[in-house]
This record gives C-alpha cells, structure tokens and sequence, in this order.
C-alpha cells in the first residue's frame, strides 16, 4: 500500500509594488471586430455548392442583415488535426474570395487556430495550415496576395476553455478578420 | 556574477522594473520510502547576524526530492558534531545512516564562509570536504547550498546533480484579453524567480542555449505578423533582446556547441525545418516534406536531430542527421508522438505519446526503439530530461491548473511546481553552474 507523503515548502516573497500592478501591459484585444459594411453592397452573389451556374444574386436592404449570408460568417471549423476545409467552411470561404476579387482595396487576416490537445508547436504549424488552406482557395479565385495576411496563434487563444469536444470544436478554427 | 545577473534580467524586463509576486512553490509527493539514509547536521553557527537561509534544511530537503536520499530527522541525532574530531561513526550507524554531513558558517566580513564534510558511515571515511565564501543575500546562500548538495549527491551516486542550475519556464494569469505572460526563471526548486518578459502576447518554447546564459523563445508581436523568436542574454548588463529572423519562425532548439539553432520556418504554406548560423543568420533546409515538420532537438553529440513530423498521416518522431539527407521514422507505437528530445547520455528519448485517447510521457529508448509510459494519462506536453539524466520535468494540469512536474526517473519521487496565482508552463532546464 502506497503511503503518500505530502511535503510541502513555501516561498513567500514579501515585495510587492504597486508599480508593478500599475504598469502592467494592457492586454490588447487582438481580433479587432470591424464588420464588413454589408449594407453598402446592394448586390452580392452568393455561391453555392449545389449552384451548377452562377447562382442567385442577393440583394440585402438596409436594416437587415441575411443571417445565412455565408459573408457574415467568419469563422470556419475544422475536422481534427486536419487542415481540409469542409464543403460548408468551402462555402463561406469562397464567398469571401468573391466579396475580396471585387474589392481590390480590402484587405484581411487570417488567424488559424488548434485545440489543446497535442503540443503548442504542433498546433502552431496546424493554425499555419489552417490558415493557408483559406489563403490557397482565396488565391485561387483571384484575390490577390497581398490583401491577405496569414497568421497562427496555434492553441494559445481559445474561445472556448473547456476541455471536451465541444469546447475543441470551437476552437478549432479560421478567423476571417477584416 | 549574480549581482550582474540580477541587473541584466532586471534592465530587460518589459516595462518598468517589478519584483515578481509568482513565487514557484514546490510540493513533494512520493510513493515509496526508499533511498539511502542521510543525515545532515544542523551546521553550527559563529558570528553575530545569521544567515537568511537554512543551509541545512536547504541541502536536506534537495537530496529527499532527488529520490534517491531518505534525509533524516535531527531529532533523532544523538549528538551534533560540527567539526571533524567531534564525529563518531558508532552515533550515526545506531540511527542506521549510510552517510553523514557536517558544516559549519562562519561570518567574515561582507558575508559568510561556509564549509561543509560529507562522511560514508559504514567505511568511516571523508568522501569530501569543502570551503565557500559567499556574500549575505538570500539568493547567494541558496546557491551555495545548492552547490552543497551537488557534491554530495555526486560522490554518493556518482552523477552530477542538478541542484545549482535554472530552470526556465512560461507563467499566464487572468484570460481571455486580460492574459499576462511572464517568462521566468527560477533556481531549481523554484525559488529567487526573475522576469525575463511580461506581455499580453503568449510566450512558448524557451531554450536555453549550452553556456546558460542565453535564453531563445517564441513571441508574438504586436505587429500581427505571428510567432517569431527571439534571443535574450540573461548575463548582459546592458544587451537588449533581439530578433532572430524577421520572418515568421519558431520551436528554437540549440546545438550543443552554442553555434546554431535548429528553427522551424513558415515559408510557402508549409512548415519546415531549417538549422541557422546564429552569428551570419545564414539559412540551411533540413526537411523538405510538405507535411508539418516541427519541434527539432539535437543529439548530445550534434550529429542527428529529432523531429515531430506528420508525414505519415499523424504527427510521429523521426530523425535525421544534422548534415541532412533522409529522415527515419523511430516511432512505431502509439498513435501520436510529439515533441522529441534526447538525454544527455543519448541513449533515450522523452516525449509526448498517445496512446488511447489521452495524452501521456513516454521514454523511448533509441537502440532498441522501445517506448516506456512514465505517468498516468492526462494533459501533457514539453517534456524535458533534467541535465543529468536522473528527472524528467513535464507540464501538466492539475486541479485545473497548469503546473510543473518532476519526477525522479524511476518514478520514486514526484514534485509538483506551482504558481500562487495562475498557471505555469513550459520548463526548459539549464545546466549551467552558475
């Protein structure tokens, strides 16, 4: 029978300055939430999957905004160490590529993002790829490089901090920020 | 020396000067009661002020965490030599002790001469003795003990110890947009901790170059232009931080000649290895796969490196030699294996495996490529050997909070490093003397 033998030495260290509680960085909040004006665009297309030819033309008004506008969504989820977008994260990435081909003068960050599991390193090179699998599809459709900055944050910033799947799940992410 | 050392770390702290409150505290938990009797004496004291540290119970409570001492009460001493001829070996075999110390601090001016004897019981003879001047403050008198308890531990066991070293590792406190990020470094039971960089921005992966005096890590800017490392020289007075590479970069890994850093790059959508000339920034590729090859480490002899690589489906370790060429796959069990790095004798690997669905330490042997599961399964990651071989240091959660573990390599001893407030992370280990 294990005996456990609980030890315990503490270090107090006494100093405390206020200068230091002061001057503290203030954290900045790194995704800078500017939404894209949808109202100023009165025709946007929206593409589809199932859409053999051109697909539909959206029109949105003034005070709405069309909740299943894919260019309103941007976030994409992510399978488990896979950086393979989903048909439904294709969908919203392919609207975008749309909305920057016709817009030439904006400009977005990508931020690629892992679950906690594995290692931080792993998961930052796993937020890479994320990230550039958005860039290669936008590339592809004629956006050009220089609007887009890719950036990996790996596990370090969670939206969610649970340790279950559906905490993962949400962390498991691009961040599309314009 | 250490005066130096505390100007420089203070003049590179971020920010204005500020004496850390996260003090790392260390919690022993141990299964068995197994190891070889010690007893050390109270040491005696001459002089008018006392020192602030308790050699004693410094140099006693290293050796019980070790593993491989069982440090005796003083309670039960019959007597309290303090000098050579005050010794009788009879008093120290009744109690069963297998080794004894004495010591004695005498103040002498700025400061205190310590001297100490260590004894085997059984043969009746002095395995060591030394005489140590060292100033008043705190962090001297610890180091002195820690430097104490190095020598005994050596000429009993015959391995150097780890005690007089550093070890390095990354603190959070709050979340979400109010995260700070400390990165530290402490002795090695934790105590005199120092900020190197406080920021909003996370830290990762601090290295610490052969000499010890160099410390590489990852950092975000607040240029959104994603991780890069950076270089610190803890022992410089008036150096600032630099930049490695003004490109995207990160998991540095030193060779043991100090000279280059094994680097992984973001370049052209994939990530990859490359080794860079630290003083001409000059650039070689190692891997060239388009998978993730990351977390590099070098081989104690700088003849191959390790490597985390997803090449053949899920991340697994290979390795390659440091001149380049193929990469061989060491990892056949387990469905994940990360974050490599070798002992210092070369002959095994710790790292992150996984073998169910739970992450855990494993020690893979590189002869004959078998993979020993250290802890239970739990959240686990960066792994380290100590210096010597005899500990391996992991990060891990416990109560839901990020803490330090190490334990002893036959699993005997296990101390937990914790932070008062918030959480602690990322151990890297130095073996520097200082």
């Amino acid at each position: 029978m294990q005996r456990i033998f609980h030890f315990t030495l503490v270090l107090l260290l006494s100093v405390v300055l206020v200068g230091c509680a002061a001057n503290k960085k203030k954290a900045a909040a790194d995704v800078e939430d500017s939404s894209v004006n949808v109202q100023s665009d009165s025709t946007l297309q929206g593409l589809s999957s199932d859409d053999s030819d051109s697909g539909q033309t959206l029109t949105t008004t003034d005070n709405t905004l069309d909740l299943d506008d894919p260019l309103g969504t941007r976030v994409i989820y992510f399978e488990f160490d896979s950086n393979a977008l989903t048909p439904e994260a294709q969908r919203i990435v392919e609207a975008h590529a749309e909305y920057l081909a016709r817009n030439p003068g904006m400009a977005v960050v990508l931020e690629g993002h892992g679950d906690e599991r594995g290692t931080r390193e792993y998961n930052l090179a796993l937020g890479e790829r994320r990230a550039n699998a958005v860039a290669d599809l936008f590339q592809m459709m004629g956006v050009m490089s220089d609007a887009v900055r890719s950036i990996s944050y790996g596990e370090e910033r969670p939206v969610a901090m649970e340790h279950d799947e559906s905490a993962w799940s949400l962390n498991r992410r691009v961040e599309i920020l314009y | 020396m250490t005066k130096m050392f505390i100007a420089g770390v203070l003049a590179l702290v971020v920010g204005p000067l500020c004496v850390s409150v996260q003090a790392l505290t260390i919690e022993i938990t141990e299964g068995q009661e197994t190891g070889m009797p010690i007893a050390v004496v109270p040491f005696q004291f001459q002089g008018q002020q006392r020192p602030s540290e308790d050699i004693r119970q410094i140099v006693s409570a290293n050796l019980y965490r070790s593993g491989r001492f069982l440090s005796l009460a003083p309670d039960n001493f019959l007597r309290h030599p303090t000098s050579h001829d005050q010794v009788r070996f009879r008093d120290w075999r009744l109690i069963k002790a297998e080794a004894l110390v004495i010591g004695r601090v005498k103040q002498v001016n700025d400061g205190y001469e310590v001297s100490f004897r260590l004894y085997d019981v059984y043969k009746q003879k002095q395995l060591a003795g030394y005489i140590f001047t060292v100033g008043s403050g705190s962090r001297e008198i610890r180091q002195i003990a820690h430097r104490i308890s190095d020598y005994i531990y050596e000429a009993l066991t015959g391995v150097p110890g780890v005690f007089d070293t550093q070890i390095a590792y990354v603190t959070t406190e709050g979340s979400g947009n109010n995260k700070l990020y400390q990165l530290k470094v402490a002795q090695s039971d934790g105590h005199h901790d120092q900020t190197v960089l406080e920021t909003s921005y996370p830290v990762l992966s601090p290295a610490w170059a052969p000499d010890g005096k160099h410390l590489a890590y990852v950092s975000f800017g607040d240029d959104k232009r994603g991780a890069t490392i950076w270089l610190q020289n803890l022992y410089c007075q008036n150096c600032k931080r630099e930049k490695l590479l003004e490109e995207r970069v990160s998991s540095p890994a030193w060779s043991p000649d100090g000279r280059r850093l094994a680097v992984t790059l973001y370049r052209n959508g994939n990530s990859d290895i490359y080794i860079i000339e630290i003083s001409t920034r000059r650039l070689r590729r190692l891997t060239k796969h388009p998978g993730i090859d990351t977390e590099a480490s070098w081989s104690p002899n700088g003849r191959h490196l390790v490597f985390t690589s997803n090449r053949s489906g899920r991340p697994q370790i290979y390795r390659i030699s440091a001149a380049g060429g193929r990469a061989e796959r060491l990892t056949k069990v387990g469905r994940e294996n990360l974050n490599a790095s070798y002992s210092p004798d070369g002959k095994q690997l710790v790292m992150v495996t996984k073998q169910g669905n739970k992450y855990q330490i494993g020690v893979f042997y590189v002869d004959s490529r078998e993979l020993e599961i250290l802890t239970d399964p739990s959240a686990v990651e960066s792994p380290t050997f100590s210096p010597n071989g005899a500990m391996i240091m992991f990060a891990t959660q416990k109560g839901g909070k990020g803490v330090l573990v190490a334990v002893s390599a036959d699993g005997e001893r296990q101390n937990i490093l914790r932070v008062h407030q918030g959480e602690v992370r990322e151990p890297a280990w130095s073996s520097r003397k200082q």
